[in-house]
């Protein structure tokens, strides 16, 4: 009986030694479901169909961008597997296929799954799991929420602070401003609506007008018209590309000349401006966080020759003017930074731990001075803009980095 | 249906509608085996997958009964299925409900729902009544988002629903459990089409299908019995929809727009009209096709479903129904052999 003990003992305490031992050489080696010494692999949904489809490029940047990486050699010496879904923009689609993510091709994370309410309908799911759902595609202010989705991070500014911004900016330069709202009637228009609003605060009573439309409207003429009729003095856009184009036609044609702002989704060139006429554009303000690719300025900026020259090589038939080619590049350099970030610990926890200590990281594409900081309380990356305004046919920034950061 | 139809439809196939409505003793047997015994053996996944098969099969089933039934189409379904899913979601969230009693809910407010319906749809028929359950599937999505509602529906950003537990402290998954309870479900409802369609009822609906002014003549309500069909399928669909909310986790009004009811009037076309069983066939084409497509091609999902789409609509014209007699007759010819 003592012997056989003593047998066991001994056995236990060998087992225990290989362990540790195999534990020492293993240090800084662990991992969780879908790493391993060769690859590690990320999942993503993205609508390449339906209504939404027009974001499928940022997929296929973001899918461009990892196999540039693993052309170099991949992320200390382990390839990016990058699989990705369509969930044609439907929130039940978008669940099968985060649930195929996880339990059938094992990632290690879901990265960047596009649309709120996709978002929303994988968010608990995913939290449950345990499985990092990092830099979310949207803008929605919800997805800066440590304390009850631990797992769940957001990437570009949140509607809410951009419109703080511009509230910022005209109660300083227009402080008499009477104030026209065009929204989109969408969680990004009500986001949207309710930072302009807490961004003004007792000036909400500035704002004279509001109009709703719906995606589905095929002109938004009808709207305009009314907005002018009320003698307002400034136009805020809250918009999606399609209709801030024929927003800043109409405005052209009736000759209403407010103070016009658009938000940052339709502030681009090549799908707002050029197809509106740039004789209508003059003047219209914006900010923005990331450079466009359409704008001659950063011909010679380093970071966007870097960019240039990986769509050239990787991803040739990109359209460059499409902002978001330029968004899925710098999605795609900060998920691969924490992926640096986190060495050989390879876990799930260990990725949302570096997601959370960012510090002061710029990818190419982000405007000089936007820089990507985030914390274990603060899971909203990137938080400042810039002002600019339309001129001749770009946009000239202005006036400081501001940060809209939400004061909750 | 209409007289080019019959002509392409072999005479035998329409001639026993009773007994083309549903599956040979031994079939039904193996089926019901395979839906019971396969969830024991796969992945969590497989069995959401499964579990989904179910309910949207359950979807199909409502508008079969409508249009296979009773003749008249329906292009609104996902209205019905987010009433059944907001109804659902709103009662477990908002009242803790369980979820087991908010499916009759569900169930009952869908079929009243579908029954006033059913009034204004009287005056018109084929492709008016069409446009007009068209006409509700594009104003549901938005009649959701209403800030009047807002306060219960969560406006655009949609409600999260808890998935329950399996009770009684049974050693099985959730999933598993959400599985098996949807079966019973599927099982009782599929009983009861069944059998509703071969009662009077059901002869009712039928002879309404072929010919409204013999059905009258013969002294059957053409009006009671074309809400009632209306009502009835509404009630199925809602309770598929109750079901899919808990299955999700999730409601939002962008889930169920146009493409669904799209989805659901294409499984029911794979599956074959008018014939029951056909509905998971459909079911399956709606969920795992779109998944094939992917597979093939990513940027040209749309257009290889489409392709698929096609050959089966080409080639087998009646759907799964043709594919089942078709395998039937052989069978019969080997018997013989």
């Amino acid at each position: 009986m003592r012997s056989k003990q003593k047998m066991r003992i001994a056995a236990f305490s060998t087992v225990i030694a290989f362990v540790t031992t195999s534990g020492a050489a293993l240090a800084q080696k662990k991992y969780d479901t879908g790493a391993t010494d060769a690859e590690i692999k990320i999942g993503n949904i993205m609508p390449y169909s339906g209504p939404a489809s027009a974001y499928g490029v940022i997929g296929k940047t973001e899918a461009a961008y990892f196999t540039k990486i693993n052309a170099e050699g991949g992320i200390k010496g382990r390839k990016i597997n990058f699989i990705s879904y369509d969930d044609g923009y439907s929130p039940p689609k978008a669940v099968e296929q985060a649930r195929k993510l996880v339990e059938s091709d094992e990632v290690l994370l879901v990265f960047n799954p596009l649309g709120t309410p996709s978002n929303s309908a994988i968010q608990k799911y995913l939290n449950s799991k345990k499985v990092p759902q990092l830099f979310v595609a949207t803008g929605a202010t919800k997805w800066n929420d440590p304390k009850s989705f631990p797992w769940t991070m957001g990437w570009q500014p949140s509607y809410q602070s951009e419109a703080r911004i511009y509230a910022k900016f005209l109660m300083k330069e227009k402080p008499d401003a009477k104030i026209a709202i065009l929204y989109q009637n969408d969680d990004f228009g009500k986001d949207y609506l309710k930072g302009l609003k807490d961004g003004l605060g007792a000036k909400a009573s500035a704002i004279v007008a509001e109009e709703s439309y719906e995606t589905t409207e095929p002109t938004i003429d009808g709207h305009i018209v009314k907005l002018k009729s009320t003698g307002a003095d400034t136009f805020i856009s809250i918009t999606t590309p399609k209709f801030a184009a024929q927003a800043i036609k109409k405005l052209g044609e009736i000759e209403w000349k407010p103070l016009h702002i658009v938000s940052n989704v339709s502030a681009s060139v090549g799908s707002v401006m050029k197809p509106a006429g740039f004789e209508n554009s003059q003047g219209i303000l914006s900010a923005a966080y990331a450079k466009d690719g359409a704008d001659p300025q950063w011909d010679n900026d380093p970071g966007m020759k870097k960019f240039y020259a990986f769509l050239e090589k990787y991803y040739p038939e990109a359209n460059k003017l499409d902002g978001s080619v330029v968004f899925g590049y710098g999605v795609a350099q900060t998920m691969a930074k924490v992926i640096e970030m986190c060495g050989d610990n390879l876990t799930r926890e260990n990725v949302m731990k570096q997601a959370a200590s960012l510090k002061d990281f710029a990818p190419d594409t982000l405007l000089p001075g936007v820089k990507i900081n985030t914390s274990a309380t603060d899971f909203a990356p990137i938080e400042q803009l810039q002002m600019m305004r339309f001129k001749g046919e770009k946009w000239e920034l202005f006036g400081d980095i501001i940060s809209g950061e939400l004061s909750n | 249906m209409s007289a080019v139809q019959e002509v392409v439809t072999p005479a035998a196939i329409e001639a026993v509608p009773k007994r083309a409505m549903t599956l040979g003793y031994g079939t039904s047997l193996i089926m019901l085996a395979l839906l019971l015994l396969v969830p024991l053996f796969v992945k969590n996944f497989i069995i959401f997958q499964l579990t989904m098969l179910l309910i949207y099969g359950l979807a199909v089933l409502a508008l079969n009964i409508l249009t296979g039934g009773s003749g008249q189409f329906s292009l609104g379904q996902s209205a019905f299925y987010a009433v059944g899913a907001y109804t659902s979601a709103i009662l477990m969230e908002h009242a803790g409900m369980n979820y087991a009693l908010t499916l009759p809910v569900a169930g009952l407010i869908c079929f009243g729902f579908g029954f006033l319906f059913g009034q204004p749809a009287l005056r018109l028929s084929g492709v008016y009544l069409a446009l007009a359950t068209f006409a509700l599937a594009t104003a549901m999505p938005q009649l959701l988002k209403l800030g009047y509602f807002e306060h219960w529906t969560g406006g655009v950003q949609g409600l999260v629903v808890t998935k329950p537990d399996a009770p009684f402290g049974l050693p099985i998954s959730q999933d598993m459990w959400l599985y098996y309870f949807t079966l019973v479900i599927t099982i009782a409802i599929y009983i009861f089409s069944v059998n509703l369609l071969q009662s009077r009822s059901g002869r009712a609906l039928m002879a309404i299908r072929d010919n409204e002014i013999a059905a009258s003549a013969m002294g059957v309500d053409v009006a009671l019995y074309k809400t009632l069909a209306f009502g009835v399928s509404a009630g199925i669909t809602g309770i598929a929809g109750g079901l899919g909310a808990i299955a999700v986790q999730f409601v939002a009004p962008d889930a169920y727009t146009i493409t669904l009811a799209i989805s659901l009037f294409l499984g029911m076309v794979v599956g074959g009209v008018g014939w029951l069983p056909g509905s998971i066939v459909g079911s399956a084409f709606i969920i795992f096709v779109p998944n094939i497509a992917e597979g093939i091609s990513k940027g040209l999902s749309g257009a290889v479903f489409g392709v698929l789409l096609f050959l089966v609509i080409f080639l087998v014209p009646h759907g799964a129904r043709q594919v089942a007699i078709v395998a039937q007759q052989l069978m019969g010819k080997l018997k013989r052999n």
